[in-house]
């Protein structure tokens, strides 16, 4: 209940929650919200405007440009989640690891640290390349480049954590490690890792769009914000459309996690505001 | 930075031979001769064993020999500054742009915390952060190029060559449009570090002596908040390459960041790895320059 009290003091957060909720019905239901098929050319209403029949127009293969961008929330919504899953999982891993057991720390830190001088998008770009594009590759690729930060956090926490009295308890009263790890160090940790989650959610967005646009992204034939705004370039100023459509459902979309990123933060983790400020 | 510096060597060195199958022959595309395939093989010494390769490339590249091109056929380097006046005005002018407007609002909102001023502010910068640098390009240049023709649409005919500096407006869009969310980091950085400042008990103490509030938010507050401010810049370096590579694509302009998309699509790997050793590079030098800035900025802090 504390938890939506929260949203209900500020009121433009609630609507970031919300439109995240609606989205989430857009990538549940797709097929039962979308009016038209979203791969379906229809050379006669190619660039139509926005009408009664075509919500959003149409693009220059007369598809629809409503039905595809619903479908694209699907594809944005599995890339970002897809990173978030990757980056935290290894994140955890290795994070904890190097700060429970600190004989591999210094390799481990040290190789991070040298990740974080290479600018997250070129290194997506040149990972992508090296793949081959794809939804599972671009989210390995985005993944990779939110690794570095992921880790640098868990690290921190469990560093922190291990000084802890109830961990040094635990360890005098003869716990064995892995359920210091599984039972203390992670369920403490959980809170500020949902909030640097949900903002890993929106920036990984951005960066999965740019790609996308770069034409190094998921393969065209899947419609997704990023192709679709790719796609659209050729036709700014004849079909404005085009770009108007995907391009704010990829800034509402942003916005909204970072809304909601903002009130967790301040709701789940005072202290840790800091540490995370930079991303 | 010695150490770093080798294992970023060693890290851009492997993305090569991270390809599945036969580098030369990816290189090369599917057209190519048996021979051909062979022949880039020997002159890249792909067929020696992998330290022998590293130690070749590694001196060459401390002698600033990046190797060549693949599809330039010329040394990586000679192509890298080729296209780097239009990538170094871009990110000079950014940053520019970015600290005069960032720092500024920043101190702003802070100081007036909470007003309507600082919640527009606020708003303004989550806005700004969360839109896509890209869609924001297109609409600046549909704005102001398409619809007000106030501006160029794209292009930049280089100012070392013409010597004509009024080419200077055809980077005011990508300017802007690479400053927009950077700046609003920088505002949300300057204003909650300032506010974490302002609880300081030498703040309190400064206010209770009877300085004017003037002299405390600056002299007091700003100073000591401008650690973190200015250690963000190293990030925003890091941000505004990556960030070059999509507006150069945007305004087609002939920078290094477009020449890593063309060399990623035309395999061109050892183009790409000049550019992201040289990136990594100046961002640790940043990041040096950073440190040593502190003791500057703070003289509790020294090194010795």
């Amino acid at each position: 209940m504390k938890f939506f009290s929260a949203f209900y003091k500020r009121k433009i957060a609630l609507g970031g929650l919300l439109f995240i909720v609606l989205l989430l019905l857009f990538a549940l239901f797709s097929p039962y919200i979308a009016t038209f098929d979203p791969q379906e050319m229809n050379p006669v209403d190619k660039l139509r405007s926005p009408d009664g029949t075509y919500y959003f127009g149409t693009d220059n293969f007369g598809r629809d440009i409503f039905s595809r961008v619903v479908f694209g929330a699907r594809t944005s919504l599995t890339g970002s989640a897809g990173v978030i899953l990757f980056s935290l999982s290894i994140g955890v891993l290795i994070g904890v690891s190097s700060g429970y057991f600190r004989r591999i720390e210094p390799y481990l830190m040290r190789l991070i640290d040298v990740l974080m001088a290479f600018p997250p998008l070129l290194l997506a770009l040149v990972l992508v390349s090296i793949l081959g594009r794809g939804m599972g590759n671009v989210i390995i690729a985005v993944g990779a480049t939110y690794l570095t930060r992921t880790t640098r956090i868990v690290y921190g926490l469990t560093l922190k954590l291990r000084e802890e009295p109830y961990i040094e308890a635990a360890i005098s009263s003869g716990v064995k490690q892995k359920w210091i790890i599984l039972k203390h160090i992670l369920p403490n940790m959980m809170s500020p890792l949902i909030v640097q989650a949900t903002f890993t959610f929106a920036f990984s967005l951005l960066d999965m769009a740019a790609l996308d646009f770069l034409g190094l992204g998921i393969p065209p034939s899947i419609p997704s914000w990023g192709n679709m705004l790719s796609e659209g370039r050729m036709y700014l100023t004849r079909a404005p459309w085009l770009l108007i459509f995907p391009g704010a459902c990829i800034v509402l979309t942003v916005l909204s996690f970072n809304l909601v990123g903002d009130v967790l933060r301040d709701r789940l983790d005072p202290h840790f505001r800091r540490d995370i400020e930079g991303v | 930075m010695i150490p770093s510096l080798l294992l970023a060597s060693i890290i851009v060195f492997s993305f090569i031979h991270l390809i599945p199958g036969d580098p030369a022959q990816i290189m090369l595309g599917d057209q190519a001769t048996p021979e051909q395939v062979q022949g880039l093989r020997e002159a890249m010494g792909l067929d020696r064993p992998l330290y022998v390769q590293y130690g070749r490339w590694l001196s060459g590249v401390v002698r600033g020999d990046f190797g060549t091109s693949i599809f330039f056929h010329q040394p990586v380097l000679h192509v890298i500054l080729d296209r780097a006046e239009t990538s170094v005005l871009i990110a000079v002018f950014s940053m520019m742009l970015i600290i005069l407007v960032g720092v500024p609002i920043g101190i702003l909102s802070a100081v007036r915390y909470n007003s309507r001023l600082d919640q527009l502010f606020s708003g303004l910068s989550m806005l700004f952060a969360s839109v896509p640098t890209f869609w924001l390009g297109l609409n600046l240049m549909l704005l102001f190029s398409v619809m007000l023709r106030w501006l160029p649409t794209s292009g930049f005919p280089s100012i070392l060559e013409s010597g004509d500096w009024t080419n200077l407006r055809y980077l005011v869009l990508p300017c802007i449009t690479l400053a927009a969310p950077n700046s609003a980091l920088i505002i949300r950085l300057t204003r909650s570090s300032m506010l974490d400042v302002a609880k300081a008990d030498y703040v309190k103490t400064a206010r209770a002596k009877g300085l004017s509030e003037g002299a405390v938010n600056i002299r007091h507050i700003f100073r000591n908040s401008l650690i973190s401010v200015v250690s963000a810049l190293g990030f925003t370096f890091v941000a505004l390459m990556a960030g070059t590579v999509v507006t150069e694509t945007v305004f087609s302009l002939p920078g290094i960041g477009r020449l890593v998309v063309e060399s990623v699509l035309r395999r061109d790997y050892p183009t790409i790895q000049g550019i992201i050793l040289i990136i990594a590079f100046l961002y640790m030098v940043i990041n040096l320059l950073v440190d040593l800035s502190f003791a500057l900025l703070d003289p509790r802090i020294r090194y010795s």
